[in-house]
């Protein structure tokens, strides 16, 4: 496994902000002082006149970002989840997402792996928060390439985006020839008959190692991966239910108004399946290096593999 | 414009404020009379607006950042020709293009949805940021309440925009020292707001909001201001034109009633005919 890359998908907000600046003239980045973390000043290094940093004071970026976005341009305000999201919901509803603005909030640290910060950084509430705002898409990158990608979609549709970026490095595993990104559009990894087993996000690589251990102990889990959690992907997700059964939703996030959340709203309305939702389990964060809180919090390979058997009675 | 074409079309905008707030049986009549003589010279003498595509991309912009007196922008709207004035009836109605607080896809003319207060102030900083990026010369207008002002984002949007040195933004108090608790001074004073806007940076200017000399001084001043943003601070009156409506915080968001609304506008018809003779 030491040969797989590991790279922390604010890396690639970053670089694909700076790549992409030259070929939309009405891209805008902001940031609110944490330009240097959210990797956004790599865009400002390329082009310091379209780069707006509003110091700490999130609700005037994202409120001048709206502003911004009522001229004709692309915006994306970037900080941590936690302030992007929870410290400016009001102003990204009724700035942003009332009059459909085509602003993208980049959040980069969401989750617990944000790691020895603790709780008051870790944000797990940032899916749910953006997910019941009337036409903001929400996306969970899984990888590099995934959120190289995922920047490029967000730049293509026109509206409010909300992009979730992470800390830490986490491996790459969309770097093959035929991959393709769709906003809204699901990816199965694997195809399985006894379980269906949903991740989001940097949970997706935990998920693909969990499948490898059910395999080993003679289950067939069907792996999906889902990156646009709204809209999500309902025709594959109940094509999957209707398959296997049995879902369980891993993410890296409360179980609260996130991907859980999500599919539960799916299968209730089109298939009624059991649903296991593996995430934090409405409690707060704590201090930890990002690898031993994936584990404390059961989002690692092992963690999801267990839990897993135990939804099956296996 | 003569300030007696002005005056004589602020008259009419009360008369739309009574009449629409009347017919919507909700919606703030007091804070939208004290604006409605800066509404006026805004959309008839200083911003460069055109009913016939509300969408020029080279439009001076105005973001009602006090989003709750929308029946003041909507009266003035449609007297400039964005929209007939006979729609203001249908103002908070069911299926309504005029929405309770501006909705900026709903309505001609409307640059900003606004409604959730010291918002729109930062809105109106990005269209100034914006305008600077394209070398624009347009001009962008956001005006706020007294009381709105307690609101910390005011603060940050003035913070940067001060330290960015936006001069083609330019910020309006309609100090009229009402909230609806009661006066600003006594639920927690904004007190010295020249001061504070002095403090981040601005260009500070006095007006009297009811004398079209001195909003005409005052706006010119603004526009002559280079490096700097500007702020007005207005002195008004809430209700203003209305006599049982003036300086009464109870006026802020309750509509006239049938009765009310006739001694309204007879007393608005009144003094508008008395402009006509002069």
């Amino acid at each position: 496994m030491s040969d797989v890359k590991k790279i922390a998908t604010r890396q690639a907000y970053g670089e694909a902000l700076a790549e992409l600046g030259g070929k939309y003239p009405n891209l805008v980045v902001m940031d609110a002082d944490l330009a240097a973390s959210t990797k956004t000043a790599m865009f400002k290094k390329v082009y310091p006149d379209r780069f707006f940093d509003a110091g700490i004071a999130e609700a005037n970026m994202v409120s001048m970002a709206a502003g911004l976005a009522t001229t004709g341009k692309i915006v994306f305000a970037s900080s941590f989840a936690m302030f992007a999201t929870g410290r400016v919901y009001e102003q990204i509803r009724n700035s942003i997402g009332y009059p459909h603005l085509n602003v993208k909030i980049a959040a980069t640290h969401g989750g617990i792996s944000v790691g020895e910060d603790g709780a008051s950084h870790q944000c797990i509430e940032d899916v749910a928060l953006m997910r019941n705002i009337p036409g903001m898409v929400v996306c969970v990158p899984s990888d590099y390439v995934e959120a190289k990608a995922a920047v490029q979609a967000a730049i293509d549709h026109d509206g409010p985006v909300f992009l979730r970026f992470g800390r830490s490095n986490v491996p790459v595993i969309n770097d093959r020839e035929d991959y393709k990104f769709e906003l809204g559009k699901g990816v199965v990894l694997k195809e399985g008959t006894d379980v269906t087993v949903i991740g989001t996000g940097i949970c997706v690589d935990s998920v693909v190692k969990a499948e490898e251990m059910l395999r080993a102990d003679g289950i067939s889990a069907e792996i999906i991966n889902i990156h646009t959690i709204k809209p999500i992907d309902e025709e594959l997700i109940v094509k999957s239910a209707k398959k296997t059964g049995k879902i369980v939703t891993v993410e890296e996030h409360s179980v609260i108004g996130g991907l859980g959340s999500a599919v539960c709203d799916t299968v209730c309305r089109h298939y009624p399946v059991p649903v296991m939702k593996i995430g934090v389990q409405d409690v707060f964060g704590t201090s930890g290096s990002a690898d031993a809180l994936m584990q404390y919090y059961r989002l690692d390979a092992q963690g999801v593999y267990e839990q897993v058997k135990e939804f099956l009675g296996k | 414009m003569e300030n007696l074409e002005l005056q004589k079309l602020a008259n009419k905008v009360r008369q739309g404020i009574i009449i629409s707030t009347h017919a919507a049986k909700s919606g703030h009549p007091g804070g939208s009379l004290s604006a409605a003589d800066v509404f006026t010279y805004l959309y008839f003498e200083e911003m460069n607006v055109n009913p016939e595509n509300p969408k020029d991309p080279d439009r001076d912009r105005f973001v009602l950042s006090k989003g709750h007196t929308a029946p003041g922008l909507y009266s003035t709207l449609a007297l400039r020709g964005f929209f007939p004035f006979e729609d203001l009836s249908s103002l908070r109605h069911l299926g309504s293009y005029l929405q309770g607080h501006p909705d900026m896809k709903k309505t001609p003319g409307v640059d900003m949805s606004t409604g959730s207060l010291g918002q729109g102030v930062s809105a109106a900083v990005g269209m100034a940021l914006a305008a600077g990026i394209d070398k624009k010369d347009y001009r962008v207008y956001t005006l706020l309440g007294d009381g709105e002002i307690e609101e910390g984002q005011v603060w940050e949007a003035a913070m940067f925009a001060g330290f960015h040195k936006l001069d083609n933004l330019c910020v309006i108090v309609d100090n009229n020292g009402l909230q609806i608790d009661g006066p600003i001074d006594e639920v927690c004073s904004p007190y010295p707001i020249d001061k504070k806007f002095e403090a981040f940076n601005f260009h500070v200017v006095k007006a009297d909001a009811h004398d079209f000399d001195s909003l005409r001084a005052a706006f010119k001043e603004a526009k002559e201001t280079k490096g700097m943003p500007t702020a007005i601070i207005c002195s008004s009156v809430k209700g203003k034109g209305v006599s049982f409506m003036e300086n009464q915080a109870g006026w802020h968001g309750v509509a006239p009633n049938d009765e009310q609304k006739e001694a309204a506008l007879n007393e608005l018809k009144k003094a508008g005919e008395a402009l006509c003779q002069m």
